[in-house]
Parts: structure tokens; C-alpha cells; sequence
């Protein structure tokens, strides 16, 4: 166990700074209505994750950390270009972008 | 060089089907006609030449293994070659060859001329199978063949709709038969761990129990009645007349029907073990022949009268054979298809002759339009009403004495042997008076003619067996009993009485014989067409109404089952499973809808609540 302390910046300190960025991305996501600001918020919640995997591969010297975050790195990249697209084709249609009045698959 | 022989009597018809099959159209007429004769033919010849050795006394039974069929069964191709298959074999494959000669003239022009012959062809290989078969399986084999060739050949002409459903009736018919006869073999396997007859019928003595050898041969008798048309599984035959003439005669009078006594004879070591199931056996047989000869009586299509006829001479076969009489009921078998097969072909000269009419009340006068078709029948006619010395005579007569001899209850089946004989003959000089004496009643345009060449001269064949075939076992010389006698050895056969009683039943026969047919010519003689009008008339015209009866319980019983299958079982239960589960998936979902908001932070906020429970649970069981 890490013995947190104020003057050495530990991996607690990340693992928390990746805590309140997640938590961050997670209100965002739950509270704004505007799909490109959900999308800025789940981008911060997985570069939360990102970092927690960083600092934990950093702590346990292991490589595996930095691996795992170009993978989701490479994945967030392609899943922006195709919510982007989504999001754009729906404004031209609808021009709105406010997730709550798209609710057309109401059951 | 006998097992060569032997193997080569069944194959050679199968190769001449297997040719007409693939070339029939090919070869043409009368080529495939003729092909077709020429290997039933060959295999007389070869069944002869290697009969030989029996004719003269001291061969041995041969066996003659083809392969291993049913290795898990101890099942082998193999067939049997003895005195008893031999007898068969030279039926079959004898008054077959003279019947395929028959058929080029008859089938001449007929769309299927080739198919025709290629089905005979396989029938007469089918039928050898059945006859040279050496253990219950293969038997069973040439059986269930020489049913489906009988299908085929009834529903020949199968445009015509009574033809195709004629087909179908002996099909489904025999299926309940051979159902009996299945579960018999199944019951002999388990008892005897074998199939094979030697060794069944070796250990039989030792291992069957009564019980058990009655079930079994009773099971076998089911079997029988439905090949060989017994009560009350012979509502097939009568229909079977749809297909042609050549087919009546050689399958459903002189072969195939046989087969159900060929198949008691051969197992009768196990009818040995089962008395009771004898004298079932023969009381079937005497019912048949008495029942089936009554309803010949009102029969107005000449196919009919004889179909009916054959159904009452197996009877007396059945009789025999029931009796433990084995060599009479052979030999019965023997003259039977020698007059019988005549008689289908007699008829059939006529029809041809008149141009398809088979109404004999729009025959009569024929006898010297048609010397040669009239002069043989009538020698079939003397035969079959047991006039002496015609063949028929000696066998029914043989019958009948062994029946009486067996004195008891038997003479009770002896006189229903002859009362039946009686009727027997007055109902044949009935069908010969109204065909070819007193005035012409066909049509105005048909102009009745004298068959050809290649039809007289089966007619002049059979004509000389029904004459002389009594004359192989007479009281004097009874060389068909001295040529069976190896098949059934050790097994106790009906005798004959001796001397003043023996002259004295067959004297007795002969008058029964007499006695009808003068009495038929007292009617129908004087009184030209007697008016067989009247209930009774109906009654026997339409077999009593069995069919209908069978169409009520069977026909009728079947389309509801099936009904009530298909309604109820089916649309309610099959169905109605699927539906159910249908409707159960669409509640399911109505109930469900209302999760999905249409919210997407809701749905955000649900996986936000699920990751975290999920990882709760994970901590709480201390994963990490």
C-alpha cells in the first residue's frame, strides 16, 4: 500500500484527479441536454479512465497500462467520427440537437 | 455348377428388368416382349436342369450363400435349394415364361409396353427370391417385392382412377398382412437368436413352448391372409382385376397369391408345434373358399367370377396345408395355377376378343366364334369343377380325403370342401355357359376373332398342364409325394385313406363336381340369362358388402382419426403451443414498453447505476 503524502505527487493523486474527472464527464453526460456536450463529457470520462490506466501501469511497472490506453485512444477516435457524424446529419434534419426531444424510439 | 445354376434363376429375370427399365422404349415391340420371355424362360430351363437331381432321388438340399447382408443378425443373402423351392421355382419361373409369351401378343400396342414387362420381369425375380429364400429375412424381402410388383402391375393403366385406387387397396391391404408378419419374425428371432430355417426349424422342437408357437404362427397366418387373400384380408384381390389380364393371371391366381401357402408348408415345423394354430389355419381356408365361392356366384364381370374363384381355391390350399396335408395343398397349388392361370388367359382372349367387354351378360355364343380360346377353357373348366381325369380332380380330391381321413372335427371342413365344390362348379359352368353357349349378346360393331399365334399357343401349354398335371400324383403313383418328401421330414403329415374309402370320396368329389354343373346347365342352359334378380342377388353381387362394411369401420374410422389429428390435435395443441408462446412474448413486451423513455440521459443514467452496482457486487465478493 502507497502511503499518500502532501509533498510527493503519488499515484493516489492521479487515481484521484482520474476519480473527479470521471465524475465530471459523468454529470455532464447525465445533466446537459445537448448531444455535443454529452460527447465532450463521455470523451472525459474515458481519458479518466485513460489516466487511471497510465498512473496504475506507471505504479505496477508495468506495460500494459500505456497499451491499453491506445487501444481505447484509437477506438474513442473512430467512435467520434461516426457520433459525429450523427449528430451532425441530425441537426440538418431537425436542426436541434437537444437529446430529449429526440425520443422517437419511446416505447 | 447347381449353385451356379441356382443363382443364376432369380438373377436372369432381374437382369432382364433391369435392361427394360433403362432400354424398354428403346428395344420396342415386341422386342422387349420378347426379351422378358426369354429370361423367365431361361430360368426354367436352368430350375430344371437343376432340379434334375431331385427328380432322380438322392441330391442333397443345397445352400448357395451370396454374401453377408445383416452381419449383427447372423443374416446371410441366401438361398435354399430343395425339392420344395425347386416345385416353386419350376411353378414360377413355367407358367410365368408362358404367360410373358402370352403378354407380347395382349400388351401389343400399349403405351407401356416396355414398363410392362420390365415390372413382370422384376415380379418373377421378386417371386424366386421369396421361393428360394433360406431364412425369414430374405423371404421377407421377396415378399414385401412381390408386393410392390402387384402394386405396380394393378395400377398399370394408372389414368384410370378405379386402377390407381385398385393399387392402393392391395398395398395398404397387404401392409396390415405383413404387419403380422413382421412381428412374427421379430418374435422368432428373440425365441431362436436366428433366422436362418434350418437352424429355427432344428431347434424349434426343443425351445418353442406352445404358447409361444402359436403366437408365432398365428402372427405368420396374419401375414398369409393378406398375401394370399384369406378372410378377412382378401378385399384386394376382386380390385386387383383393374390391372391386365396376363397380371391377374400370373399374380393374382398362379404365384404370388400362393405364396401365404408356400410360406405355411415351409414353416411347417413350427405349425408342428402349434395345433391350434393349424386348425386355425385351415378353418380360415375352409370359411374362404366356402364364402368366396358363394360370392362368385352373382358376379357379373368375368374377371370378378374368377378373382373370387382363386380367393376359394387358395382356401382349399389353406385347408390342406392347415391340416398338416402339405403335399396336397402343394399339389393344389400346382394344378390351380396350371387352370387358373388358363382360365385368366381364356378370359382374357375373350375380352381382347371383344374389344374390352368384360360383362358377360353382353357375351355368349363365342364357342364357335373362338374354338381354340373355348376348347382350352373348357378343359380348365372340367379341371377346376373336379371332373376326372382332368388336374384338378386329383388335388382337390386329395384335399378333401385328407380332411376326411383326419375324421373328428375336420369332417365338419370336409364337408364344407365339398359343398363348396359343388358350388364351385355350378358357379365356373355358369360363367362357361353364359361366355361361349346360347346366343350372342355383344354389341352391334364387334366382331369377336380368334387371338393370335403368340396368344394361342400359352393357351395350348396351360391347356396340357390342366389336362395331364394331375397325373403327378396319383393314388397309384404319387410321385409328387416321394419328390416333397425330404422337405418335410420328421414332420407328422396328414395321410390318405386306402382302398374302398378313397375310391369311394373321390367318387363322392367327382359327383359334387358333376352335380353343379349339371345343375348350372339346368338353368342357364334352358333358360338362357337367368334373371339374378332379387335381394339375395345384390347381397352376393356385392360380396355381402364386406367393402362397404370395411370402408364404414376402416375408411371412414381412419378419416376420423386423421380428422381429429389434424383439427384438434394439430390446430389446437401444435399450434396452439406456438401460438401461445407467440402471445406470451407479445405480453411479455407490452409489460416491458415502458422502460424504454426515449430519454437517452435516463438510458446514460441506468448503465451509470449498473456499472456501479456491478462494481459494488465485485468488491463486496472481494474480486479486486
Amino acid at each position: 500500500m502507497i502511503v499518500a503524502s502532501w509533498c510527493t505527487v503519488t499515484p493516489g493523486w492521479y487515481m484521484a484527479l482520474a476519480a473527479v474527472l470521471f465524475v465530471i464527464g459523468a454529470s455532464g453526460m447525465l445533466l446537459r441536454r445537448n448531444a455535443l456536450v454529452m460527447f465532450m463529457s463521455v470523451e472525459l470520462m474515458l481519458n479518466a479512465v485513460n489516466l487511471s490506466f497510465v498512473a496504475a501501469g506507471r505504479e505496477l511497472n508495468v506495460i500494459e497500462g500505456q497499451v491499453s490506453v491506445f487501444f481505447v485512444m484509437v477506438v474513442a477516435a473512430a467512435e467520434v467520427v461516426v457520433g459525429l457524424a450523427i449528430i451532425v446529419m441530425v441537426f440538418r434534419r431537425r436542426s436541434t440537437a437537444s437529446v430529449d426531444e429526440l425520443s422517437d424510439l419511446r416505447g | 455348377m447347381e449353385n451356379v445354376l441356382v443363382s443364376l434363376v432369380p438373377l436372369l429375370p432381374l437382369g432382364g428388368a433391369v435392361v427394360l427399365l433403362a432400354f424398354g422404349k428403346r428395344l420396342g415391340e415386341p422386342w422387349g416382349g420378347i426379351t422378358a420371355t426369354a429370361t423367365v424362360a431361361a430360368s426354367f430351363g436352368l430350375a430344371l436342369a437343376a432340379a434334375l437331381g431331385f427328380l432322380g432321388g438322392g441330391a442333397e438340399p443345397e445352400i448357395v450363400t451370396w454374401f453377408d447382408w445383416l452381419p449383427a443378425l447372423g443374416v446371410r443373402a441366401e438361398l435354399l435349394w430343395d425339392p420344395l423351392a425347386a416345385l416353386m421355382t419350376l411353378v414360377v419361373t413355367g407358367v410365368g415364361a408362358v404367360i410373358h409369351l402370352y403378354s407380347i401378343g395382349y400388351m401389343e400396342g400399349d403405351e407401356g409396353y416396355g414398363r410392362f414387362f420390365a415390372y413382370m420381369n422384376l415380379f418373377a425375380f421378386s417371386m424366386l427370391i421369396l421361393v428360394l429364400a433360406n431364412n425369414f429375412a430374405v423371404l421377407f424381402v421377396g415378399w414385401e417385392l412381390v408386393g410392390l410388383c402387384s402394386y405396380l402391375l394393378i395400377s398399370f393403366w394408372f389414368d384410370r382412377p378405379t386402377a390407381a385406387a385398385a393399387g392402393k387397396k392391395a398395398f395398404v391391404v397387404n401392409r396390415v398382412g405383413d404387419a403380422g408378419f413382421l412381428v412374427a419374425l421379430m418374435l422368432v428371432f428373440s425365441t431362436f437368436g436366428t433366422l436362418d430355417f434350418g437352424r429355427v426349424f432344428e431347434a424349434a422342437p426343443a425351445e418353442l413352448g406352445t404358447g409361444l408357437a402359436t403366437a408365432i404362427t398365428i402372427l405368420l397366418l396374419v401375414g398369409a391372409t393378406g398375401k394370399s387373400a384369406q378372410l378377412p384380408l382378401y378385399v384386394w384381390l376382386p380390385d386387383a382385376m383393374e390391372g391386365p389380364t396376363p397380371v391377374s393371371a400370373l399374380i393374382h391366381a398362379a404365384t404370388m397369391v400362393t405364396a401365404g401357402v408356400y410360406m405355411v408348408a415351409r414353416t411347417g415345423a413350427l405349425f408342428d408345434l402349434a395345433p391350434v394354430s393349424a386348425g386355425v389355419v385351415a378353418v380360415v381356408g375352409a370359411a374362404t373358399a366356402f364364402y368366396a365361392a358363394t360370392v362368385a356366384l352373382g358376379q357379373r364381370d368375368i374377371k370378378r367370377v374368377l378373382a373370387y374363384s382363386t380367393i376359394s381355391q387358395l382356401g382349399y390350399m389353406f385347408m390342406a396345408v392347415g391340416a398338416a396335408a402339405y403335399v396336397a395343398g402343394l399339389f393344389h397349388l400346382l394344378t390351380h395355377a396350371f387352370f387358373k392361370a388358363l382360365l385368366f388367359l381364356g378370359a382374357g382372349s375373350v375380352i381382347h376378343a371383344l374389344g374390352g367387354e368384360q360383362d358377360m351378360r353382353r357375351m355368349g355364343g363365342l364357342a364357335r366364334r373362338m374354338p381354340l380360346t373355348f376348347g382350352t377353357m373348357l378343359v380348365a373348366w372340367l379341371a377346376i369343377s373336379g371332373i376326372p381325369p382332368f388336374s384338378g380332380f386329383w388335388s382337390k380330391d386329395e384335399i378333401l380325403a385328407a380332411l376326411f381321413q383326419r375324421g373328428g372335427l375336420w369332417t365338419v371342413l370336409w364337408g364344407v370342401g365339398l359343398v363348396t365344390a359343388l358350388i364351385t362348379a355350378y358357379y365356373m359352368s355358369r360363367l362357361m355357359y353364359l361366355t361361349f353357349f346360347g346366343e350372342r349378346h355383344w354389341s352391334e360393331g364387334v366382331h369377336p376373332h380368334e387371338s393370335p399365334p403368340v396368344m394361342a399357343l400359352p393357351l395350348l401349354v396351360l391347356g396340357l398342364g390342366s389336362l395331364v398335371g394331375g397325373l403327378v400324383n396319383t393314388t397309384w403313383r404319387p410321385a409328387l409325394e416321394h419328390f416333397l418328401e425330404p422337405a418335410f421330414e420328421g414332420l407328422t403329415t396328414a395321410t390318405l385313406p386306402e382302398g374302398v374309402t378313397l375310391l369311394l370320396l373321390a367318387t363322392i368329389s367327382a359327383a359334387a363336381g358333376l352335380a353343379g354343373i349339371i345343375a348350372a346347365a339346368d338353368i342357364y342352359m334352358r333358360r338362357k340369362a337367368a334373371r339374378e334378380e332379387g335381394p339375395v342377388w345384390d347381397l352376393l353381387r356385392g360380396g355381402y358388402r364386406v367393402d362397404d362394411l370395411y370402408a364404414r369401420v376402416f375408411v371412414d374410422g381412419g378419416g376420423a382419426l386423421t380428422r381429429f389429428a389434424a383439427t384438434t390435435v394439430d390446430e389446437k395443441g401444435v399450434d396452439g403451443a406456438v401460438n401461445g408462446l407467440a402471445r406470451l412474448t407479445g405480453w411479455l413486451g407490452a409489460r416491458m414498453r415502458p422502460l424504454q423513455t426515449g430519454f437517452v440521459r435516463s438510458y446514460g443514467l441506468v448503465v451509470l447505476v449498473g456499472a456501479v452496482a456491478l462494481l459494488a457486487w465485485f468488491l463486496s465478493r472481494g474480486v479486486f
